[in-house]
This record gives C-alpha cells, sequence and structure tokens, in this order.
C-alpha cells in the first residue's frame, strides 16, 4: 500500500512540475490566469483519451446499470442514503472551511454534522435544516490549494475516478495523508467500529448516487456530443472553477472575450 | 413652435412605443417556456413537437451569435466562404440536439425566480428546473442578449453553472485542433451527426 501510494505522490508530483515547466517564465502567475482565462491545460491527451474510453465502458457496464436499479429504490430510502453521503462529507467540508477562513459555514457544518448524526440517526434525516440550518456548498482540499491561488496545472482522467487536475489530486492526496476523518477512522487506524470496507462503501454508494442523480443530463451529453471527451473536460473544469470562486453564476466572474469579440463583428 | 410641438409629439409617441414593445428578459423566458410546455405536454407525434421546438427556437435564439461564438479562436482566421457554410451547419445542428434534448421531457415546470441586469448587453435570468421522478431540481440560469430590447434573445443556458456555449466552444475547438486546425474537419462531424 505504502509502495502504491509512493508512485502515485511521485506521478502527481512530477505532474506538477511538468505543468510548471510549460507555464514558462513565472509559471505560477501563468497558470492562475490561465485557470481564469478558461483555457485548457490538457498535458496528456492522447493517455487521457484512452483512460476516459475505459471509464466509458466501465460506467456502461457496472456503474450506469447500479444507479439505474438504484434509482428504482422508493424515494425516501434514496434521499435518506444520500443525506447520510452528504452528512458524512462534512468531516472534509468543516477543515476546508476553516483552511478557506470561512469559520460561519465552518460552525454551522460543524452544528449540522452533530444534530444530523445523532439526531438524524447517521444523518439518514436532514434534521438540522429542520431547524433552519440550511444545506452549505461541500469544500475539499482541492477547492481550498484553489482559494490559495495555486493554479489547477494538468488535466487528467485517472482509471475508474475519472477527471481531475493536478490541484485537485493533491487535494485529493490530502485525505488519506489524515485530512479526512472518515478516512482515518475506517482505514488509516484500526478502530473497532468501523474497518475498510465501510469506506470503499461509501466511496461506491456517492457514486452511484451522483450517477443516479445525473441519468439523463448523462445520456443527452453523450446523444449530443462531437467530442464527448472534450465536453466533460470542459464541464469538470468549469464546475471546480465555479466551485472555488464558489459562484452562483459563472459568467459575472470568468472572462469570456469571445463574446465581446462576437458582439463588435 | 408649431414644429417644436409636433417634433416632441413625435419624440413621444417614438418613446411610448419603444416602452410597448420592449420585451423584458424574464417574461420572454416565461414565454418560451410555456410555449415549449404546450408542445411538450401535447399528443402530437414526435415529429410535429421536433418542428414547433424548432420554430420557438429559431424565433428566440441568437443562433448566428452562439455559431460565432463557439468558433472560438478560429473565427478570425475563417474565410467568408467557410463561415457561411458554417453558419448553416451550425444551425441544422444546433436545432436537432436542441429538440432532441427537450422532446424527453413530457411537462418540464420551469419558474423564473429572479434576473440581474449585468451589463448594457446582457442580462441573466435565474429560473429553477422543478424536481421530478428522481431528477434533482436543477438551476437554470439564461444569458439574454439585450441589445435591441425589442427582440431580446437567448444566447446561453447555463445548467447549475455550467455553460453550454462554453461547453461546445471548447468541443468544437477541441474537434478542429486534434485535426491540425482543419476547419472540414468540425463540418465533417457536423455534417455526420445532422444526417445521423
Amino acid at each position: 500500500m505504502n509502495k502504491y501510494l509512493r508512485i502515485i505522490i511521485l506521478i502527481f508530483v512530477s505532474n506538477m512540475l511538468f505543468s510548471i515547466a510549460n507555464a514558462g517564465s513565472d509559471g505560477s502567475l501563468e497558470m492562475k490566469t490561465k485557470s481564469n482565462s478558461g483555457e485548457i491545460n490538457d498535458c496528456f491527451e492522447k493517455v487521457n483519451r484512452g483512460i476516459f474510453a475505459f471509464n466509458q465502458g466501465l460506467d456502461k457496464v457496472i456503474f450506469k446499470p447500479l444507479a439505474t436499479g438504484y434509482r428504482k429504490l422508493p424515494q425516501p430510502v434514496r434521499s435518506g442514503a444520500s443525506n447520510a453521503l452528504g452528512n458524512l462529507s462534512n468531516v472534509v467540508t468543516i477543515p476546508n472551511n476553516v483552511l478557506q477562513g470561512d469559520f460561519k459555514d465552518a460552525g454551522v457544518n460543524t452544528l449540522r454534522f452533530v444534530i444530523n448524526t445523532t439526531l438524524g440517526i447517521g444523518g439518514l434525516f436532514d434534521v438540522a435544516s429542520y431547524y433552519g440550518l440550511e444545506k452549505r456548498e461541500k469544500e475539499d482540499y482541492g477547492q481550498t490549494l484553489g482559494t490559495w491561488g495555486v493554479g489547477e496545472g494538468c488535466y487528467f482522467v485517472l482509471p475508474v475516478l475519472g477527471p481531475t487536475t493536478v490541484r485537485d489530486s493533491l487535494g485529493s492526496v490530502a485525505n488519506i495523508m489524515g485530512g479526512d476523518t472518515w478516512y482515518n477512522v475506517t482505514i488509516a487506524n484500526d478502530t473497532q467500529y468501523f474497518n475498510e470496507a465501510d469506506y470503499y462503501l461509501s466511496k461506491v454508494m456517492s457514486g452511484v448516487d451522483f450517477r443516479a442523480k445525473n441519468l439523463e443530463s448523462f445520456d443527452s451529453l453523450e446523444r449530443t456530443s462531437l467530442d464527448l471527451y472534450s465536453s466533460v473536460r470542459s464541464l469538470y473544469l468549469q464546475d471546480r472553477r465555479k466551485k472555488i470562486q464558489n459562484l452562483d453564476e459563472i459568467t459575472e466572474t470568468l472572462s469570456d472575450d469571445d463574446w465581446e469579440e462576437v458582439d463588435a463583428q | 413652435m408649431n414644429t417644436f410641438r409636433i417634433i416632441t409629439i413625435i419624440l413621444i409617441s417614438l418613446f411610448i412605443t419603444k416602452l410597448t414593445y420592449a420585451k423584458n428578459p424574464s417574461d420572454l423566458i416565461n414565454e418560451i417556456v410555456n410555449q415549449a410546455s404546450i408542445v411538450l405536454s401535447s399528443d402530437d407525434p414526435v415529429e410535429s413537437k421536433i418542428i414547433k421546438l424548432n420554430d420557438i427556437a429559431e424565433r428566440n435564439v441568437d443562433i448566428d451569435g452562439i455559431g460565432m461564438y463557439t468558433l472560438g479562436k478560429y473565427r478570425k482566421s475563417i474565410s467568408d466562404e467557410d463561415k457561411s457554410k458554417y453558419q448553416k451547419l451550425f444551425k441544422s445542428y444546433f436545432l436537432k440536439s436542441f429538440s432532441s434534448r427537450l422532446v424527453d421531457y413530457t411537462d418540464p415546470k420551469i419558474n423564473v425566480v429572479s434576473e440581474k441586469k449585468v451589463s448594457d448587453k446582457y442580462t441573466i435570468v435565474n429560473s429553477v428546473l422543478e424536481a421530478s421522478k428522481g431528477r434533482p431540481e436543477v438551476k437554470i440560469d439564461w444569458r439574454i442578449y439585450t441589445k435591441n430590447p425589442q427582440k431580446p434573445l437567448i444566447r446561453d443556458l447555463m445548467v447549475e453553472g455550467l455553460s453550454l456555449a462554453r461547453t461546445q466552444k471548447e468541443e468544437f475547438n477541441s474537434v478542429i485542433q486534434n485535426n491540425n486546425g482543419d476547419i472540414n474537419s468540425l463540418f465533417k462531424v457536423l455534417e455526420e451527426f445532422i444526417i445521423k
């Protein structure tokens, strides 16, 4: 496991170095500009396309059928599972609220987590919303790095896990280096209450829940795309940029000179 | 003095006419949503629904503007002949793609919740597609081009903050870029999509 982890870290670090080397004389500045202007830094596109095709195959055989079956479960069961997974994600969101200096959301999320884990029976019921503590946006270490000004670096696709960037991968590494309490109590440390299977089950469930909520959108995208790979890449990067800037409306802040040019013609 | 009075009357009546015909962006979206809803919930055959939906799109969407936007950097280097060919292909592609996305919905419930003028030329209308049959609620923002207030036009849809026009632009640019910058490669995939 340690050897595997070391290899992953090496890949990420070399990937990071590669993207910085590509960024020119003032790497950080140019990477930041690229990130804001919406340019895409797909360093290993050919390999990424291969992995994307592999993931598409996996989706057809495993995830889509699972998600379709999951959608047939009664609504209260799906809501309960979705609530419990959302509640669990607070253990990563809360430290990231703090790291981003958002102490108000950190407080609200902590209260939500305590109330929903106890009164809401392990998060199955969103009792906190009933008490006026509305759900907040999820945060992760990739987003925190983004708010600190770290550029997204190369875009790439991981087998099974899907699209990511160097920055988001480093964020994921932070999870397994102690930043995710759920990982710590299931895998990193021996506890008598949880084991590794609980962690992996929660991750698979999160994937299936997300896929089930987006069955029609994915089908529609597949049907109307001329190049599905680049559509997914665009949507992933837009989504991450939006989350890092905590925007509701992407149009107001992301520069898009193309519309100005079209208007001028 | 008489001339002055006549000019004033003409100016006031012109102003009133402009006020009468200026369309509010939120009203535009409400109108389109209602029209689309009537079409989609009808018992018409799919082909007839598609024709009616395309008609709504042609009247209210700036298809040429979106087409030019989606060309991105290649917009500057394309010849007039290719531009005209592209615009025809893009229109067919857009309408087919638009109707095939919508026709899956039997009666979408979209409620306009607010609007925000972001510049002289653009207003963003915020709306929500109600949750149904396991689909969660979806936020849809409409970028409305209001340079001509009498005829506001839709230029983009942002689904949960993700711009469809930007996605399309990056997709088209990827196709051209991966074929050594040859615009004909885009024409080819557009044609394949249209006849599919």
